[in-house]
């Protein structure tokens, strides 16, 4: 515990940022019934009302704090549902990505052969595919429910994972320590989980944020296209899409869900980022 | 040299196979769709004999691979087939739209090509400075903003505040060259800090990794003049990385517009490819679809190949 805080108090002022954004948006999340003053879908007032400090607001008890959005919703709670909502599924999407590519990943580079012939081919196609086509070919066609939506994305993601995974696997997988391992007769599992994974895990960390990141992103994107969390579920890059018209009416309520996508986003980067000098700048003393 | 010819031989070889590989999954994808597209069509109402006459009339009743040859037989010939939600053809439907994507695509590239490789060289020859500290976060903060916050912050500022551009970018075909410009301008403009922060830093790293060869050391310790060191050192080596970091992000354009082209109801391919998606006119997104992966898939197979070209290390075989 002593050594974390240590680790944390060492880290650039940057990483601070990101951290100080990365909890307050795990607070929103895990919190959201506590501190929305409104439910997720409950009309409070018109449409587009400004926020409380303006001087045309409109009173409320308990306050709007953030105005309304374009059907009189609350704005403030609807984006601390929308931390939930939203941050929940790009989690279980990345968890999911990450089991199936870490595992065929670990499993390509110790069983070789075939195996990874198969898979690396599967995955050398899944990649030429642009990731958002991919996503709106298959969303056209099974329509967009959620479980379409972690199912597509955690596909795409995975075969990312695969190829790092594979990567990482590979360098580890011929150390003195795994040849040991095998010849005392381990199986297949016991390699993967006590000798290849705990010696991965520094660069899978980093990119399991760095995914999570692309994953977060790409499920505001499609729920702003409209093909993404449907309504009346609170969720950021909806939030967007619904309230763009008032954009042109000199209303800036469509950036605040914008911003919070890229207040996420950008605080998870600034971590990562820290994490990957510090991983490289371990690599330089050896 | 033979073996140069082999090994982009077989780069080819495998971008072909790629995009057979992409217009099966397209194919089959639709194949997959729950119910029949006849249904989809005609409404649940619709006779037995109504719907074995309109599977007929589309070729529904052929068995699959037969059907999967005529479709790229057709695409081959440039019949794309006709769209389901207003009747017309596709190919008089995508021509245009096509047109304006590359417009916006090229338009983008031009501006900040050269903006993102002169920083780049520039952070990595200063790295670890102030200023390439500086750069860093920022360019880290715009390829992490999603697309449409840099939209709506351009639009709040430039068109509503300011009155300076439209917000939605109307684009007729009879339109003079100039006013296409005046209508791009805020497409660009948004996708203009992505395309660079990506660019920049990806030229950065490569020019850091080569900045750390030997060969370099010894320059420098020749006592060779900084600029020397980089113009004719550094820099005949670092193509071959940049022109990959320029193709990718090319390949990321023609791709990645789409939501900025929803933002700014920019009549391009992007944006009929959603507007498909939502209406479920499964030709038109196979189509759009198959032009936006081959163009990808080619242009990633131009990179590999222009990189097998400038690095010499490469040609050898593993």
């Amino acid at each position: 515990m002593y050594q974390v805080l240590k680790l944390l108090r060492s880290a650039p002022t940057s990483a601070k940022i990101g951290m100080v954004a990365i909890l307050i948006n795990v607070v929103c999340a895990v919190f959201a019934p506590v501190l929305a003053p409104y439910s997720e879908t409950q009309v409070v007032g018109d449409g587009w009302e400004s926020v409380m400090w303006s001087t045309d607001a409109v009173k409320h008890d308990p306050p709007v704090i953030l105005g309304t959005d374009h059907i009189g919703r609350d704005l403030f709670s609807r984006l601390t549902y929308g931390a939930r909502n939203t941050i929940a599924l790009a989690l279980v999407t990345t968890a999911l990505a990450f089991s199936v590519g870490a595992a065929s990943g670990f499993l390509a580079a110790i069983m070789k052969g075939w195996v990874d012939m198969l898979l690396s081919r599967i995955v050398d196609i899944l990649m030429a595919f642009p990731t958002l086509i991919f996503a709106l070919v298959v969303l056209s066609v099974m329509g967009t429910s959620t479980t379409v939506l972690i199912f597509v994305i955690a596909t795409l993601d995975s075969v990312r994972v695969y190829r790092i995974s594979r990567a990482v696997a590979m360098d580890i997988e011929v150390m003195d320590y795994v040849e040991a391992a095998k010849l005392r007769g381990e199986g297949l599992w016991w390699i993967i989980k006590d000798e290849i994974l705990p010696n991965a895990l520094l660069p899978l960390v980093s990119e399991f944020g760095l995914r999570f990141c692309f994953v977060f992103l790409f499920i505001s994107a499609l729920s702003f296209l409209g093909l993404g969390l449907q309504p009346p579920t609170a969720d950021w890059g909806s939030m967007v899409r619904e309230n763009a018209a008032a954009i042109s009416f000199g209303i800036l309520t469509p950036l605040i869900p914008a911003a919070a996508i890229g207040f996420l986003t950008v605080g998870v980067n600034l971590v990562v980022d820290w994490f990957l000098r510090k991983a490289s700048g371990i690599k330089d003393v050896k | 040299m033979e073996s140069l010819k082999i090994m982009i031989a077989k780069r080819l070889f495998f971008g072909g196979l790629t995009l057979f590989a992409i217009s099966v999954l397209i194919f089959l994808g639709v194949e997959a769709l729950p119910g029949d597209l006849t249904q989809a069509i005609l409404g649940q109402s619709a006779t037995p004999e109504t719907v074995a006459a309109f599977r007929h009339q589309l070729g529904l009743d052929l068995p699959a691979h037969i059907r999967y040859l005529e479709w790229i037989d057709h695409l081959i010939h440039g019949e794309l087939g006709t769209s389901l939600a207003n009747g017309r053809p596709i190919g008089e439907l995508l021509e245009p739209r096509l047109y304006n994507t590359l417009f916006l695509a090229v338009a983008t590239a031009i501006v900040s090509i050269p903006f993102a490789i002169g920083l780049g060289i520039f952070a990595a020859l200063y790295r670890d400075s102030r200023f390439d500290r500086l750069l860093s976060i920022t360019t880290l903060s715009a390829i992490s903003f999603p697309e449409f916050f840099v939209a709506y912050i351009l639009i709040a500022l430039l068109s509503v505040h300011l009155g300076l551009l439209p917000s939605i970018s109307e684009i007729r075909p009879d339109m003079s060259f100039w006013k296409r410009v005046h209508a791009t301008i805020l497409p660009v403009l948004t996708l203009f800090p992505i395309v660079v922060g990506h660019m920049m830093r990806m030229t950065r790293a490569a020019i850091i990794n080569l900045l750390a060869s030997p060969y370099i050391e010894m320059a420098r310790m020749k006592g060779i003049k900084r600029t020397r060191i980089i113009v004719r050192h550094a820099l005949p080596n670092a193509l071959s990385p940049i022109i990959n970091v320029v193709i990718l992000n090319l390949a990321y354009l023609v791709v990645g517009v789409v939501l900025v082209e929803v933002v700014f109801v920019y009549p391009g391919l992007g944006q009929l490819l959603v507007d498909s998606v939502s209406k479920r006119d499964l030709p038109v997104v196979q189509a759009s679809c198959l032009i936006f992966a081959a163009t990808y898939v080619l242009l990633n197979l131009l990179a590999d190949v222009l990189a097998i070209l400038a690095n010499p290390k490469l040609r050898q075989p593993k």
